[in-house]
């Protein structure tokens, strides 16, 4: 038995994805190529473009598919950076995504580039007025403001339309690879200079993603070859992963609303269940406006590679914070910006509710709860007395 | 039984674990990170701390089909291993590492921990036995005379020895490169691991000297007559005899040796091979593997005070606070700090840390 409680992580890919990848893997055809298979592919993929901007509120030359959700943050971040070589300012929020903030930290260390921190209110948003100060004072110094559309460990939406109208001329890029599919994001209508999707959150296949750029705009691009998308991502298009990312898109957004009323309700029906079976967790993911599916919950005296694990010996799947290269946990910084002590953050778990699970894998989790937190307990305080 | 593999990313503990599978335990296979920055004790795949090492473990759980998890026991290696490595060198002992990583973290802390999740114990790849004895269990060396690794365990007391499961011990290593061949695990013919797993270089004198500092000190013979000077007491090792640097000779021409080293003065003393013969040992902070021996009676049995060292023949007592060794036939430099272990035949009596000899 496996109760699947990480669909932040990754969700399972649904059946019009499958299908529209299948048929796709059949085809002959480079895309790039002038003949009649090549363009027989060429165009499965513009119309699969022509789709996914309409589903997104963006124009098709707008989409620049990438191969994950890394690599279109990687672009809009040293993509700005590199085009607005008299700007060496980059804002990002403390609670970015490693996939913002690590490319952030190579470009200050080898590109000499400058990280301004907006930090974390405690509703688990982004502090406007800080943001508001560095613009005013140091508006002509930034290459870009990049705020994730909502948070993957909270759940919080972030106010992505004040910040556009704070930012006045300076690009505005969102990692929204939490929020596409989910909620409501219109990329016209946001006036963002670029936004990051990604297809496999939302039952769409590994390794496609696209970072969504304004029509017009120059991007320094990070790989240089055939000159594909713009010429601002070379690389031989994926057509049937482009194709199924579609489909998965136009699935998760025609269900969008009973899938997040679903969810929404499992979610609280999860957090009551909590509270009453472990009195003294606290939850950290905060109220609306929200992702339908986000839990984060802090229990006391415990270390979240103690509930993984015991979890998942249950059947489980849950996550917490991220790992270092070595898989070595560590405490979310996520948590750590939204004001948590280390050790609490250190006791923290994240559980992500999605469309697959059902009310009854809730009280199996519930059931088993209690005896997980006091285990988890007893092996922290033995640890901690040796 | 529910069972915690402490899986380091070698051959030996990919196969113990394989083997506890295959009694039919319920394993779960945990990697220790010993350092919070992982390339920071060790670059290269001969220890235990890299990067490598946690996916060859990761990748040797997948194959065996268990689950796999890293387990952060850098602050506890750290403030139990290292730092007592560096102040008792500091302090003119030489430790053993190990036997204290053993001690304080294998079977302390991961024991611990696993036990609090609701786990009944710990298994290793380390090569030695645990066997039933109508006196309780007891533990024995492996049969591989070159790997036996009971020396570093004999500092596990009986409780700990209770959640503590060796499978290897009956078999010689190189059966175990061809089991782990035979069960697809393709650490098979990674290299044994050596010297200290957080010295990245293996230069011991060198990472001591980083740490504790290079104050020149004198190296004097046993009248206390100056030859010459060291930068750093705790490089030396007693019984050392090369690198000494001392340009006035003997009277009699004999090489010299490191009798002592006096950390408070910063002094190493140097003399003749004869000077460093060791007849009697008194061990403290004892710890017994298995049933205590009478207090205050003498027993017949063999001492053995390095990791592959010969057992020396011995009668040994002890006394609640102490072990007291006199051996059939002198040893040649012994360092205070050293792990002292006792074996009856080839059981494992107990331990205790060399404090005084004569």
């Amino acid at each position: 038995m496996t109760i699947y409680l990480d669909h932040a992580a990754t969700a399972p890919i649904n059946e019009a994805a499958i299908t529209a990848l299948n048929t796709q893997m059949r085809k002959l055809g480079n895309a790039s190529s002038i003949h009649n298979p090549g363009r027989s592919v060429r165009k499965d993929v513009e119309d699969a473009r022509h789709k996914l901007s309409e589903l997104i509120g963006a124009n098709p030359s707008e989409i620049i598919f990438t191969g994950s959700g890394t690599e279109a943050n990687n672009l809009a971040i040293k993509g700005f950076f590199w085009q607005h070589p008299d700007r060496n300012v980059i804002v990002t929020s403390a609670f970015e995504h490693h996939a913002i903030l690590d490319p952030v930290e190579w470009l200050v260390e080898h590109e000499g580039a400058e990280q301004v921190l907006i930090p974390i209110t405690k509703s688990g948003v982004i502090d406007l007025d800080f943001l508001a100060k560095v613009v005013a004072t140091r508006g002509k110094e930034i290459a870009v403001i990049s705020i994730m559309h909502s948070n993957n460990e909270l759940g919080s939406i972030q106010p992505i339309a004040e910040i556009v109208k704070i930012a006045g001329d300076i690009p505005v890029h969102t990692d929204a690879v939490q929020s596409f599919g989910k909620v409501e994001f219109n990329f016209s209508k946001l006036e963002v200079t670029a936004a990051t999707i990604s297809a496999h959150k939302i039952g769409g296949p590994l390794g496609v993603a696209a970072l969504v750029l304004k029509r017009g705009l120059d991007l320094t691009p990070v790989l240089h070859g055939g000159g594909q998308e713009r010429e601002i991502r070379s690389g031989t298009l994926n057509a049937p992963s482009i194709v199924a990312f579609t489909a998965a898109a136009e699935y998760a957004i025609a269900n969008m609303a009973s899938n997040f009323a679903k969810i929404r309700e499992l979610r609280d029906y999860f957090v009551v269940g909590l509270k009453n079976c472990v009195p003294d967790v606290s939850i950290n993911s905060v109220a609306d406006p929200a992702l339908p599916g986000i839990v984060n919950a802090t229990f006391p005296g415990t270390e979240s590679d103690a509930l993984l694990l015991l979890l998942d010996t249950e059947g489980i799947s849950a996550s917490a914070g991220s790992a270092c290269s070595a898989g070595v946990p560590r405490p979310s910084h996520v948590l750590v910006a939204l004001g948590l002590s280390e050790s609490d953050a250190d006791a923290s778990l994240r559980i992500s509710i999605g469309t697959t699970n059902t009310k009854s894998e809730i009280d199996q989790v519930l059931a088993v709860m209690p005896s997980v937190v006091e285990r988890a307990r007893n092996a922290f305080v033995v640890s901690e007395l040796s | 039984m529910k069972l915690i593999a402490a899986m380091s990313g070698g051959v030996d503990s990919a196969v113990a674990a394989a083997r506890a599978v295959e009694a039919g335990h319920e394993v779960i296979g945990v990697h220790l990170a010993l350092s919070s920055n992982p390339q920071k004790y060790r670059s290269g795949a001969r220890g235990c701390c890299t990067i490598e090492d946690s996916h060859d473990a990761r990748r040797a759980a997948d194959v065996i089909g268990i689950p796999f998890y890293i387990w952060d026991m850098a602050e506890e290696f750290h403030d139990g291993v290292v730092e007592n490595f560096l102040s008792e060198y500091s302090e003119g002992r030489t430790p053993n590492p190990c036997l204290r990583c053993n001690e304080k973290i294998k079977f302390a802390a991961v024991l611990d921990r696993a036990k609090g999740l609701g786990f009944d114990g710990v298994i290793t790849g380390h090569y030695a036995q645990m066997r039933e004895t109508e006196v309780g269990r007891m533990m024995f060396r492996a049969i591989d005379p070159t790997k036996d690794q009971s020396y570093v365990l004999a500092v596990l007391n009986t409780e700990q020895l209770a959640g503590a499961h060796f499978p290897l011990g009956d078999t010689i290593k190189d059966d175990i490169r061809i089991e782990a061949k035979r069960r697809g695990l393709y650490v098979a013919n990674k290299p044994d691991s050596h010297d200290i797993c957080f010295v990245p270089s293996g230069d011991n004198a060198g990472w001591l000297r980083d740490r504790l500092g290079s104050e020149v000190g004198s190296i004097v013979d046993e009248d206390g007559t100056k030859l010459g000077e060291h930068k750093g007491a705790y490089t030396y090792t007693i019984g050392q005899r090369r690198g000494l640097g001392i340009n006035v000779p003997s009277a009699g021409g004999e090489p010299r040796y490191v009798l002592k080293i006096e950390p408070k003065t910063n002094t190493v003393v140097v003399g003749s091979h004869e000077a460093l013969a060791v007849s009697k040992i008194v061990g403290d902070r004892p710890i017994w593997c298995g049933p205590k021996p009478t207090a205050n009676t003498e027993f017949r049995g063999f001492a053995q005070v390095r990791a592959h060292g010969s057992p020396l023949a011995c009668t040994y007592m002890q006394t609640e606070t102490e072990i007291k060794v006199v051996l059939d036939e002198p040893l040649f430099g012994l360092a205070a700090g050293q792990g002292l272990v006792i074996y009856d035949g080839d059981r494992v009596v107990g331990s205790a840390t060399v404090a005084s000899t004569e």
